[in-house]
């Protein structure tokens, strides 16, 4: 890998997107295709002007399709490359995505949430789950983290460079405006001096020798005579998927063993949840708290025992039911009752929750 | 065309013949195209590119590394490729459709970025693949599936001026010219010097080329070749268009 971005541990205060540029960096991130959008630009600003010191390199696109489909290019020409986009980008990045999941191509994003269509809110909101899970036309092999404080948006923006290219499937960080906008506390280091390996990279064009001659020819195509063709392909894709589903999901839970009621949230909702519950805790009451941090692959077996072990879930989230709409997937057939408590695009405090969990038990 | 020439090295023999109707000129472009790769050498580092659309079905056609894109994104996925390893050439092929109307803003802000790689554009007057619908170099009055009456360039414009377009938009040192499958030994010059221009890196290299496509003009192959020599060269001027000022002009 390249020279040390990082020397030793160090303890920071910075931006949310600040961080996820420094990750990229230090995860060995060679190049960054990106086009502007609120609230990710920073992720552009800090890298453009990182990247030259450490010989990495940008490209502004005329959009976000191009943005992603150069990533595409970046990725088969066996380079640690990544995009950052939010909103009306995701949207135009499906496309593109959609190319890198059928083609199994380790393409790596980082997306930043915000709120409706066109110009919508440009900070906030929990509304592209469900696009960056299930979007494009595919099947959602894909890999998505969702982070919750910064120090998990530089741990995981490293982690998604290994991840993708250990796998194969595109990666995400799925944060929110608030995350890349406000400043945290946190510790950013060299994940060598950690000990976490990042997968190497492989070129899919351009590795050496003469195609025909010497090797053969890479010739990638989502391209299919007959329906049984891609079938067969997405047989092996979903295989692999659903193989590594256990190695990959990852969820955190607090007071869940005798919990009554069971507090789910991700992302950044999931701290005002988890404040609750230990607030609500300490007040005697039980209330228990789990937050996936794989949006997909779904942490299911542990979310299945912590419900059924509570009986009762409140889902907190700032969309109308997308998280909601991944866990009764996930939980089909389970008993416990589902209690919704969404706020789209808005965002939730410890208070708020803690009032709603109240109401629930009393 | 009765002797068969034989066939470049850097094409792919188990996957010939190919998958092109015949009287295709997607073929002959291709044949110009190999050409040039064999004569520059570069089979070992070149990436092919191919949009959606005829061009789709030369996924294997080379022996050279080949990735099939989506419908106008074949130049975004190329400028990726050699934005990231600058050692490749790489080498964008696309349709009409693809090149002037999905993915106009790809090709337009490549050219005009100066990126060093090479755009193929095989103008056929007309979208061939999803059943001959009209492209933006559709000709006055001709008939297509969405124009059953002829385009009417008050409704639709007149077809696209794209060598042209690319010439006004790019720096010195790039290379534009429009070729034609008729003249195969111009298109494969053309298609060298191009492949030279992004090999020296002196900027982006663009050529259109005329080409048949008898299955949706429903025409036999002597109405074929009269709509390619004759009507096509009314709206479409064959030669050179921007050319490094050390170059001679690659006319016979
Ligand atoms: C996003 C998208 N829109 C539409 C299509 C359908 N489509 C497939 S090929 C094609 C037209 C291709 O025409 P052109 O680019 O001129 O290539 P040709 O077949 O004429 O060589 C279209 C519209 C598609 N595949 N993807
Ligand atoms: S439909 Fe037209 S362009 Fe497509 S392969 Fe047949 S002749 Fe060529
Ligand atoms: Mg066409």
């Amino acid at each position: 890998m390249a020279e040390k971005v990082i020397a030793g541990e160090k303890r920071v205060f910075m931006t949310g997107n600040e961080v996820v540029a420094w990750a990229a960096l230090a995860a060995g991130a060679e190049i960054m295709y990106g086009y502007p959008i609120t609230p990710q630009n920073e992720i552009m600003h800090y890298w453009t002007r990182l990247a030259p010191k450490y010989n990495r390199k940008f490209l502004q696109t005329e959009d976000e399709l191009s943005a992603g489909f150069t990533t595409v290019g970046g990725v088969m020409a066996g380079k640690r490359a990544f995009t950052a986009t939010a909103g009306p980008g995701n949207t135009l990045m499906q496309e593109p995505i959609s190319m890198a999941e059928a083609m199994r191509l380790p393409f790596v994003a980082m997306i930043i949430q915000r709120g409706g269509p066109s110009t919508g809110t440009v900070i906030y909101s929990q509304q592209e789950v469900m696009m960056t899970v299930l979007g494009g036309n595919g099947e959602g092999l894909r890999i998505v983290y969702s982070t919750a404080n910064h120090q998990e948006l530089f741990d995981y923006s490293i982690k998604a460079f290994d991840t993708a290219w250990k796998y194969r499937f595109p990666t995400f960080v799925l944060a929110d405006g608030y995350q890349g906008k406000m400043r945290e506390p946190l510790t950013i280091y060299d994940p060598d001096d950690r000990g976490i390996k990042i997968s190497d990279t492989e070129p899919y064009v351009g590795r050496p020798g003469t195609p025909g001659v010497d090797r053969p020819p890479g010739h990638y195509r989502n391209t299919y005579n007959v329906e049984e063709e891609l079938y067969e392909v997405l047989q092996d894709h979903i295989k692999d998927f659903e193989s590594i589903a256990d190695e990959v999901s990852e969820y955190e839970s607090m007071a869940s063993d005798d919990a009554e009621l069971l507090v789910v949230a991700h992302g950044v909702v999931a701290r005002a949840a988890k404040q609750a519950t230990e607030a609500l805790r300490q007040q005697g009451l039980k209330v228990g708290y789990f937050r996936p941090i794989t949006l997909r692959p779904l942490p299911s077996t542990p979310l299945r025992e912590a419900v059924n072990r509570a009986g009762r879930m409140l889902v907190v989230e700032s969309a109308y039911g997308q998280l909601g709409r991944l866990l009764k997937e996930a939980l089909y057939g389970a008993t416990a009752e589902f209690i919704p408590y969404y706020k789209p695009g808005v965002g939730f405090t410890p208070e708020e929750i803690m009032a709603r969990c109240r109401e629930l038990i009393t | 065309m009765a002797e068969k020439p034989a066939m470049p090295a850097s094409w792919r023999v188990e996957s010939k013949p190919h998958k092109f109707c015949p009287g295709c000129g997607h073929g002959i472009a291709l044949r110009a195209l190999g050409q040039a790769i064999d004569e520059l050498g570069i089979q070992d580092r070149t990436v092919f590119g191919c949009d959606i659309g005829c061009s789709l079905l030369a996924w294997d056609f080379f022996n050279v590394d080949t990735i099939q894109t989506h419908h106008g994104r074949t130049t975004p996925v190329m400028v990726g490729v050699k934005r990231a390893n600058p050692d490749l050439i790489c080498i964008a092929y696309m349709g009409d459709g693809g090149g002037y109307a999905i993915g106009a803003q790809h090709l337009v802000n490549a050219a005009s970025r100066n990126d060093k790689i090479t755009a193929i554009l095989i103008n056929n007057t007309q979208y061939a693949m999803t059943g001959g619908q009209m492209a933006p170099t559709t000709m006055p009055g001709q008939k297509t599936e969405t124009t059953p009456y002829g385009r009417d360039p008050e409704l639709t414009g007149l077809p696209a001026q794209g060598p042209e377009m690319i010439a006004t938009i790019t720096p010195e040192g790039a290379y534009v010219a429009r070729g034609t499958v008729s003249k195969l030994r111009q298109l494969k010059k053309m298609m060298v010097r191009a492949l030279k221009c992004q090999m020296e890196g002196r900027g982006f290299s663009f050529i259109e080329v005329l080409s048949t496509c008898p299955t949706n003009w429903r025409t036999n192959a002597r109405e074929t070749w009269s709509f390619l020599e004759e009507k096509m060269p009314q709206y479409f001027q064959i030669g050179e268009i921007k050319i490094p000022v050390s170059e001679g002009d690659a006319d016979e």
